[in-house]
């Protein structure tokens, strides 16, 4: 491609707080419209906020997280505007001075590391939502939605194509999930994207941007960015200019359209919050904050890796839900073999989340029981197919590896009398099969070994029953 | 038995040695409000039923003799920019002439806690903005000494009704002057305290960061009582001061009171009305006699005060007010076109010309144009002053201001000049700029007859010794009375 590209991301996250930013409601998706509302929330005549500390925790969080500064002082700001879904007629935000500063995200493009620049994070909190043709000649707001805390994530305009842009998006979704701050589902809307994009060709100053706001899925942030790359890149072949404008991204017919240009960009007159005191973090709390914080992704990515020797993309399927990642380590931890588990949660049980994602979180499967699974299987005690079946069982009630394992018979038989009594048993009972072998017909010998296996129900070990067979017909 | 010229202190007095009942009291208050407020207009809402029912159970308890607080069965008047349960609250506006909180202010909730009883709410300049109780859908308030004249604002409602006997105290609110200087016009003990020793929650914002609830009473011991009653950190309110909690109503009459008091040399300039000044230097050798020293002071922020109070209040209104937009509250113009309309058209109407006037002049000032010529320049010049009192509370415990260059005006004579009403404000703002507690006290009259107030302006919650110093005055001059139109009559004493 002839032209370069520049993104940065903007990125609403909403906060999984118990209670919404600045009152006691609940804080909860789904609700029947207006259930979740009060006097502080509707932005009621003389009703006042008070700052909900689990959101300012939580943005802290994901600050440190994203190796931000965290301001020991900031505070909250007016952003003036009217629209139906906002009753205050203002959104209580951050202007100057943000609670988290200068961070950075480092992505995996394929291997390749690439750091990408938090310019800042801010709290502010959420509007209510407008739903449109619910009655004739009009719309109906629902203000459930309306103050929930929100963390805006503004990278710098680092990332240089479409495909890091998901990449990056991901990699952030990762750690807001991570860090628990948000549970980021882009189809209920907590977690979505602004996307600013500009071109150049290789060398020249930055061409002017565009905005295209409230993407909420990650393949359509980069589908978005693609398609506005080419359009920008087609104005300035065709010897236009690309305006500096806010797009909106209709991902169903992926096209953007334009929605206001920077003449018309709104002036949100912004004030310091005078209802509000200005937000101290202290040392203390910061470290109780940082200390809170786990391993991350990307760092368990590379620690896989080099540590452990597993392939890069299973250590990143692995670690995609930290769940999942500190069930491997568990695992990993009690059977010894590292590469034995990742095998098996990249088939066996990533196949159980595929059929149903909640799986994990029902089952009685836990990172102890499946290590000792593992390391029943990785000693020789039990077959594949007892472990597929002992998996079943731990999920479906849970319980004790060995102690399944007994109750169901399941240790791999090494009685060397038992084995030969089998064998001998078999060859009593096929003497045609046997004569055959003994005549050269080599393919009745596998008739005769799966007679053996089937004798022992499966739970002897196949090379020494071989051994044994062998012995016997050559005799 | 009228009310009309009872304290809180004397008639909580007849409350508990029950020569007189809560209701018999209320009945005669509310007598006298459907007498009195038609020449007065005081009142927007009156609450009789709820008001007998609340002095039905101050009966009660005061029966029960439980040690009631002193504020036990006694009829208040409420300022109508406060929220009240059940009762509508309209701000003296078209835009929520229909709004009925569902919540008291946390201020309204501990004098009903107290036993306080609610005889209705009170007039005042639209949201607060004004200086003179005319710019009211109600009409204006009229000033029980002269009734050709203004009351003063905003709280021109809570100080007419307490000097006209309507209710024995009330509850005003400050953002630039709005208690204290009709307290002054009409003889009457007004307090605006510390920003951050009452709660706010309740209170319907005009400039969060200047507005503070107070009282306004009969004389300085029922603002110490009232103030015992609504001081204190409320957790519904985080700019409200979480400290320990004083006992204002204590220790008011002291033989002996070596303060030092400032006389700032700009507040004495030749915009003060003769009368006025005299008045006012002469309350200031009553405290001289008392004990105390004076010196003079300087505030060179002064000239500059009254714009940086326009410029913030202004601003703050524009963003506070964004919300009555006709589509979750107040006035809402039916039949717009489309949402753009139903904005324009709901706050055309629905706001009054001088309401109009400063979100106009408040939305100029935040604009990302004028930003930092106008508001950030503002706030420049609210320290500056804030540093002038810091400084001065180095060598002084009290400054010393008068509450307005004059006596109350006649009705209509500012409202066509807004600036001029604006000037007026000069010795007020610097309280709420500067977060100070502030009381004026009546300190006598002038050629035509009508009050003069002093103003007390303290450090941060130094409410005690500023009512000290009050009731120092106040022991002096005696307390002023309005002639009263039913002075005559049986109802009389
Ligand atoms: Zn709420």
């Amino acid at each position: 491609m002839e032209y370069e590209v520049v993104i940065g991301l903007e990125i609403h996250a909403e906060l999984k707080t118990a209670t919404k930013m600045f009152c006691g409601c609940k804080n909860e998706f789904g609700a029947k419209p207006n259930t979740l509302v009060c006097p502080v929330c509707l932005g009621m005549p003389g009703a006042l906020p008070v700052m909900n500390m689990a959101a300012v925790e939580y943005a802290v969080r994901a600050g440190l997280a994203m190796n931000c500064k965290i301001s020991s002082f900031s505070k909250m700001d007016r952003k003036n505007y009217f629209y139906p879904d906002l009753p205050k007629a203002y959104q209580i935000s951050q202007y100057d001075l943000p609670l988290c500063t200068d961070g950075h995200v480092e992505i995996d493009v394929n291997g390749k590391y690439k750091r990408i620049g938090i310019e800042r994070i801010h709290l502010e909190e959420d509007a209510g939502k407008l739903i449109h043709d619910a009655i004739d000649h009009g719309s109906l707001v629902d203000y459930n939605r309306c103050g929930v805390p929100l963390i805006e994530i503004v990278s710098r305009p680092d990332i240089s194509s479409p495909e890091d842009a998901r990449i990056f998006l991901e990699t952030v979704k990762t750690i807001l999930e991570y860090t628990g701050v948000s549970d980021c589902k882009m189809q209920e809307g907590s977690l979505r994207a602004d996307v600013n994009l500009s071109v150049r060709r290789p060398g020249e100053p930055m061409g002017t941007r565009t905005e295209m706001k409230n993407i909420n899925s990650l393949h359509a942030v980069q589908r978005a960015a693609q398609a506005e790359a080419k359009r920008q890149a087609a104005v300035i072949r065709s010897g236009g200019r690309v305006i500096q404008e806010t797009r909106r991204w209709d991902d169903a017919r992926k096209e953007s359209f334009p929605l206001r240009s920077k003449e018309e960009a709104m002036d949100y007159r912004f004030m310091p919050e005078p209802d509000l005191v200005p937000l101290v973090i202290g040392q203390e709390w910061l470290e109780e904050i940082r200390r809170s914080i786990p391993e991350l992704a990307l760092s368990r990515v590379k620690r896989y890796i080099d540590d452990l020797g597993i392939p890069r993309y299973d250590a990143h399927l692995i670690t995609q839900s930290r769940f999942l990642a500190d069930m491997f380590e568990t695992a990993a931890a009690a059977c010894g073999n590292p590469k034995l588990v990742s095998n098996w949660i990249m088939t066996d049980i990533l196949r159980r989340i595929n059929e149903d994602k909640d799986f994990l979180a029902a089952s009685g499967l836990d990172g102890q029981n499946l290590g000792r699974v593992m390391l029943l299987l990785d000693k020789g005690e039990i077959t594949p197919n007892s472990a597929k079946e002992i998996l079943d069982i731990l999920a479906r009630e849970g319980g004790d590896p060995d102690a399944i394992t007994e109750k169901k018979g399941m240790r791999v038989q090494r009685d060397q009398n038992l084995i030969a009594r089998a064998v001998e048993e078999v060859i009593a009972q096929n003497p045609k099969a046997a004569a055959d072998y003994r005549a050269g017909k080599e393919k009745s010998f596998s008739f005769l070994m799966g007679k053996a296996m089937a004798a022992l129900k499966g739970r002897a070990d196949p090379v020494q029953v071989r051994e044994l067979l062998l012995r016997r017909l050559k005799e | 038995m009228s009310i009309q010229d009872l304290t809180i202190k004397e008639a909580s007095e007849l409350l508990r040695r029950r020569k007189v009942s809560s209701r018999e009291l209320t009945e005669s208050a509310l007598d006298r409000i459907r007498r009195e407020n038609g020449r007065i207009n005081a009142f927007i809402t009156v609450c009789d039923d709820l008001a007998l029912s609340q002095a039905d159970a101050a009966d009660k308890r005061l029966a029960g003799g439980d040690g009631a607080s002193p504020l036990c069965g006694v009829p208040m008047g409420i300022k109508d920019s406060i929220c009240t349960r059940g009762v509508r609250t309209t701000c003296a506006s078209r835009m929520l002439e229909q709004f009925v909180p569902p919540y008291n202010a946390t201020a309204v909730e501990s004098l009903l806690a107290s036993g306080s009883v609610l005889l209705g709410k009170l007039n005042m300049d639209e949201f607060g903005m004004g200086s003179s109780s005319e710019f009211s859908i109600f009409g204006s308030v009229k000033n029980p000494w002269d009734t050709g004249r203004v009351a003063g604002g905003s709280s021109g409602g809570p100080a007419a009704a307490v000097a006209s006997g309507l209710c024995c105290f009330a509850l005003g609110s400050d953002t630039g002057g709005s208690i204290r200087q009709p307290a002054s016009f009409c003889g009457v003990v007004g307090l605006k305290p510390t920003h951050g020793l009452i709660s706010r929650y309740g209170l319907v914002a005009y400039a969060p960061s200047l507005d503070q609830i107070g009282p306004i009473t009969s004389d300085v011991t029922d603002c110490a009582l009232v103030l015992d009653a609504i001081a204190g950190h409320d957790p519904r309110d985080p700019t409200s001061a979480n400290r320990e909690g004083e006992d204002y109503s204590q220790g008011l009459n002291r033989d002996k009171l070596p303060i030092r008091v400032g006389l700032p040399r700009e507040y004495f300039g030749p915009e003060l009305n003769k009368d006025v000044k005299n008045a006012v230097f002469k309350a200031v050798s009553m405290l001289e006699e008392a004990g105390s020293s004076t010196g003079e002071v300087s505030f060179p922020s002064t000239e500059h005060a009254i714009s940086a109070f326009y410029l913030i209040s202004s601003a703050e209104a524009s963003t506070s007010l964004g919300r009555y937009d006709g589509i979750r509250f107040g006035y809402r113009k039916t039949g717009a076109k489309d949402l753009e309309e139903l904005y324009q058209l709901s706050r055309s109407e629905g706001f009054g010309r001088e309401v109009k006037r400063r979100i106009l002049f408040g939305t100029h000032a935040l604009s990302a144009v004028y930003r930092d010529k106008l508001y950030n320049k503002a706030l420049r010049i609210r320290r500056m002053i804030a540093r002038d009192f810091s400084e001065a509370f180095e060598s002084f415990d009290v400054i010393v201001a008068p509450a307005y260059p004059e006596t109350a005006f006649r009705m209509g004579e500012k409202t066509g000049n807004p600036l001029k009403m604006y000037l007026g404000d000069i010795y007020n703002v610097g309280a709420n700029l500067a977060g100070l507690p502030a009381l004026v006290v009546p300190c006598g009259l002038d050629r035509r007859g009508l009050p003069i107030g002093i103003q007390l302006i303290g450090k941060p919650f130094s409410e005690k010794l500023l009512l000290r110093a009050g009731y120092a005055i106040e022991k002096r001059v005696g307390r002023l009375r309005p002639p009263r139109a039913g002075e005559e009559s049986s109802e009389g004493g």
